[in-house]
């Protein structure tokens, strides 16, 4: 039962971190990263292939992961960001499906389907709960971290100016910003985020496959997110928890009703999160926690 | 040369079929001014309406396919009433948003329904045809002739009733379609209706093709959105050329690298679009 709590609390740290990945784009510099999912799986592969195939120090991985994911973000983001900010959302889209296709179709360089096993883990397994414990520490203190950065960030002129854009380009622009290296240097960070998840992910769960990466995350985290409110720090976190615990519920509450097939339960699960996003974004869409509206630095 | 001609034939009759879809999503973006991405689970629910019809009740073809179009079109003016509507306070990308959560409860509502099986359309067998060295299916010919006449039913629409001039109005100036006393609610909860049914009719002639499972139209959703961009997103005959285009490029990577790689080509193309000409072919400047 502990081991499944732990299990349960590192998934949400992941998906934390995650979530601040969207906060960051889309909560402060208003990019809609539809592809997370995409990203998320960029540094997964990037780590695991390096480390299991390349044996590489799993820390070296780790920064291979965060460099990929960013790049990639780089290359994805920069034809559209002169363009009204949907067409990010469809490039994004259309990215979370092409690696997932490449991560299914090269065999020699991810394992196809099978997916690569045996990857590395971050504490010794034969540590019995201590793994989980260990792990978690890990990814926890990577949560705690990115959540220092951002909160900085947000007080910085940086994230002054990232907001400003968000509200108004045009006035941002006329006031002298670059409109698009801001965005650009958001949306890079956001991806770096994504793909540090993606390799921790892989280095607790020692395997990597296509199947964990379907679009649905983007959508957990859309909604981890939305509800957690996403332009604070502690927003994407809280809301990143809450989710994985409402997951975790629902897959017990499906067994209880009767004449369900395991099927359906994952549909009315999935129906359940997507009624949640709408219902979110519907009434509240500043989430638990609103942004704060700062007051102007003195002069 | 006779694979090439194959290959040729074989595009553009699934560029017919996206054609359909992608009419849909542009004229959708046209008037509301937001990139549906509902538009691969309306087509889900099209198809599986139309399959329900013809192999529960035992509607002909035709039927079907208009019992298809019927509930996707009310299924989307649901949605758009519902949830969409109230989210556009908050701007286009609150909607598109807030369509992708849509579109996970309709493709899991038909899996709760239907189950993740394939399912195949009541059809009489029939041989395929020689055209001179290409061989096609009296199947795939149907699709073309259906998608054609449903094309052609549209710009009808669109160029000869009072409705669908108002539509284009609306897309062109909505300031002065309202000025001139066009009620954009009205146009807008017709376009999604006609946008929606268009997709049904696209998922609808999809499972026709193959079969059907709950993601045959999130399958089309990344072709369906790469013609659309080759068109220029919000231009209807733009949409038509992009979905040949699409479909043709598609049957040709087929030839050279593995079947799965066909989506790969719609994302490369809608990159290579934005990056280089984002007004597509015959769209308005994207900015």
């Amino acid at each position: 039962m502990l081991t499944y709590v732990l299990f349960a609390l590192v998934v949400g740290s992941i998906y934390a971190l995650l979530a601040q990945s969207l906060m960051l784009s889309w909560g402060l510099a208003g990019l809609v990263n539809l592809g997370l999912a995409g990203f998320f799986a960029l540094g997964a592969y990037a780590s695991a292939t390096s480390t299991t195939w390349g044996h590489v120090p799993v820390p070296v991985g780790i920064a291979l992961a965060v460099v990929a994911a960013a790049a990639a973000g780089f290359v994805v983001c920069v034809s559209t960001l002169r363009l009204r900010d949907d067409y990010l959302a469809i490039v994004t889209l259309g990215f979370a499906e092409v690696v997932r296709i490449v991560a299914s179709n090269e065999v020699w360089l991810t394992g196809g389907t099978d997916g690569i096993s045996g990857v590395p883990v971050l504490v010794p397994r034969s540590a019995g709960l201590g793994f989980h414990a260990g792990t978690l520490a890990i990814v926890a203190v990577a949560v705690a971290i990115v959540y220092a950065l951002q909160r900085r960030l947000l007080l910085s002129p940086w994230g002054r100016a990232l907001r400003a854009i968000r509200e108004d380009q045009i006035v941002a622009a006329v006031a002298g910003k670059s409109v698009v290296r801001f965005k650009a240097e958001a949306f890079c960070l956001a991806c770096a985020i994504a793909g540090l998840a993606g390799a921790l992910y892989g280095h607790y769960t020692s395997y990597v496959a296509p199947d964990q990466f379907q679009p649905l995350v983007s959508i957990y985290i859309f909604l981890a997110v939305t509800a957690g409110g996403k332009a604070r720090p502690a927003g994407p976190v809280v809301g990143a928890y809450a989710l994985v615990a409402f997951l975790e519920a629902t897959r017990f509450a499906g067994e209880l009703i009767p004449g369900v097939s395991p099927v359906q339960a994952a549909a009315l699960r999935e129906i359940l999160v997507g009624l949640g996003l709408l219902v979110v974004l519907g009434l509240r869409p500043e989430g638990l926690l609103p942004e704060r509206s700062q007051k102007a630095p003195a002069p | 040369m006779e694979i090439v001609l194959q290959a040729l034939a074989n595009g553009i009759v699934s560029g017919s079929l996206l054609a359909v879809p992608a009419l849909g999503f542009s004229a959708i973006f046209a008037v509301l001014r937001y990139p549906n991405f509902a538009i691969g689970s309306l087509a889900t629910v099209g198809a599986y309406a139309a399959w329900s019809a013809n192999t529960a009740f035992g509607a002909p073809v035709l039927v079907a396919i208009g019992a298809g179009a019927a509930v996707a079109g009310l299924t989307g003016i649901a949605l758009e009433a519902v949830a969409l509507d109230r989210l556009g306070r908050g701007g286009p990308l609150m909607k598109a948003i807030g369509s992708l959560a849509a579109a996970m409860i309709l493709e899991n509502v038909v899996r709760f329904g239907f189950g993740n099986d394939l399912h195949a359309f009541d059809l009489p067998l029939a041989r395929d045809v020689m055209v001179g060295p290409v061989r096609v299916g009296p199947q795939q010919l149907a699709g073309l002739a259906v998608a054609l006449a449903v094309m052609a039913a549209v710009w009808a629409f669109l160029s000869l009733t009072s409705l669908g001039r108002s539509m284009r109005a609306v897309a062109d100036n909505p300031d002065l379609a309202r000025l001139k006393g066009v009620s954009p609610r009205l146009v807008s909860l017709v376009t999604v209706f006609v946008g929606a049914a268009l997709c049904g009719i696209g998922g609808t002639l999809v499972g026709l093709d193959a079969s059907l499972d709950p993601l045959v139209g999130g399958r089309i959703l990344l072709s369906v959105f790469a013609a659309a961009v080759v068109g220029g997103l919000d231009s209807i005959p733009g949409a038509v050329a992009g979905a040949f285009l699409i479909g043709i490029a598609e049957e040709f990577t087929v030839l050279a690298l593995a079947p799965a790689y066909r989506l790969a080509v719609s994302f490369a193309v809608i990159f290579l679009v934005l990056s280089f000409r984002p007004a597509g072919i015959l769209g308005r400047a994207a900015r």
